[in-house]
């Protein structure tokens, strides 16, 4: 069970909701990923486009929690105001706090993602900050409230998995809030490294919506996750420099 | 009058006098939106009594897809 603030979800992973190649196949890759929180961004609406369709109004929301971004935002007051468009849909609590502070990176600014959450957090939103995978930062928003973590593998989209296992392990290790591996993961098999090195959740869009079969690659998330999990909880056994045979060496006179 | 509607310089028509007037002009009071109005997020309990005035910059969002 991943216990973000006052929300329980069975599933561990959580999916972006955006590129996809059309509203069918996010729809599908949605259902397929068992995914309880989606994530989404705020832009302006085309006010000359009404009859638009829009995924989120074609959401049972009864089914979904809502983790909006506040991609866009390049500083601590922009993040904010975004924020506080999101809630005021009244459809949302939970605010992923997004400060980009490179373009060509994406990398997240740490000082404003600092002051974001801080000010996010006195006003009372359920705050999950997406940053580096720098360990006293996390420790830093974790003192500061943040009801999770969100460190990334490596960089938004780049599908390069985890780069940094080390400090990624270092963060889970000293976490007390849950920590979601965030952005770069590109294949099953690196959301199944972050949940086998003890992550609590994995987050990711690109690795799906970019996918050949954006609905298969969900279902395989789904079950990396769980595998990953799984594995981590029953306990990996230690890696040894020679061979132990799993045949049993008695009663081998027959050969 | 003319507003400011997401960067946008926009004659709407004399009848529209609140935020709940402009969204049904543009025929958008049953989509998923969020409405700023001069840096203000209005609540959606007060479309109907917000009035609106030339030269106001309207912010009007929603949710899209989105890591």
């Amino acid at each position: 069970m991943l216990k973000i603030g006052p929300y329980e979800f069975q599933s561990r992973l959580l999916l972006g909701t955006g590129k996809y190649p059309n509203m069918e196949v996010q729809k599908q890759a949605v259902e397929a990923s068992g995914a309880e929180i989606l994530t989404f961004a705020v832009r302006r609406m085309n006010i000359f486009a009404p009859n638009q369709p829009n995924f989120l109004e074609n959401l049972d929301l009864t089914k979904y929690k809502l983790l909006p971004n506040t991609a866009g935002a390049k500083t601590a007051e922009e993040a904010v105001r975004i924020a506080r468009l999101a809630k005021a849909s009244g459809l949302c609590d939970m605010i992923k706090v997004e400060v980009i502070g490179c373009e060509k990176t994406l990398l997240p600014d740490p000082v404003e993602t600092l002051k974001a959450a801080e000010i996010l957090l006195q006003e009372g939103f359920i705050v999950l900050p997406y940053t580096s995978d720098d360990v006293v930062l996390a420790k830093r928003l974790q003192e500061l409230g943040c009801h999770a973590i969100m460190p990334g593998a490596s960089p938004i989209g780049s599908g390069q998995g985890i780069v940094n296992p080390l400090n990624l392990s270092l963060i889970i290790e000293q976490a007390t809030v849950p920590v979601i591996v965030d952005a770069g993961i590109g294949s099953p098999a690196d959301a199944a490294m972050a949940m086998e090195l003890g992550a609590d959740g994995v987050l990711l869009n690109t690795a799906v919506s970019g996918a050949a079969d954006p609905v298969k690659m969900a279902k395989a998330m789904k079950l990396a996750v769980e595998a990953g999990r799984l594995g981590y909880e029953a306990g990996r056994i230690p890696k040894k420099r020679y061979a132990t045979a799993s045949s049993p060496t008695e009663g081998m006179s027959v050969v | 009058m003319e507003l400011v509607i997401n960067g946008e310089s926009i004659q709407v028509p004399n009848e529209v006098k609140t935020v709940s007037d402009l969204l049904a002009h543009f025929q958008l009071n049953k989509k998923i939106a969020i409405v700023e109005v001069n840096l203000t997020i209005i609540p959606k309990q007060q479309y109907e009594t917000t009035t609106l005035c030339n030269g106001d910059k309207v912010e009007i969002v929603h949710f899209v897809g989105g890591g």
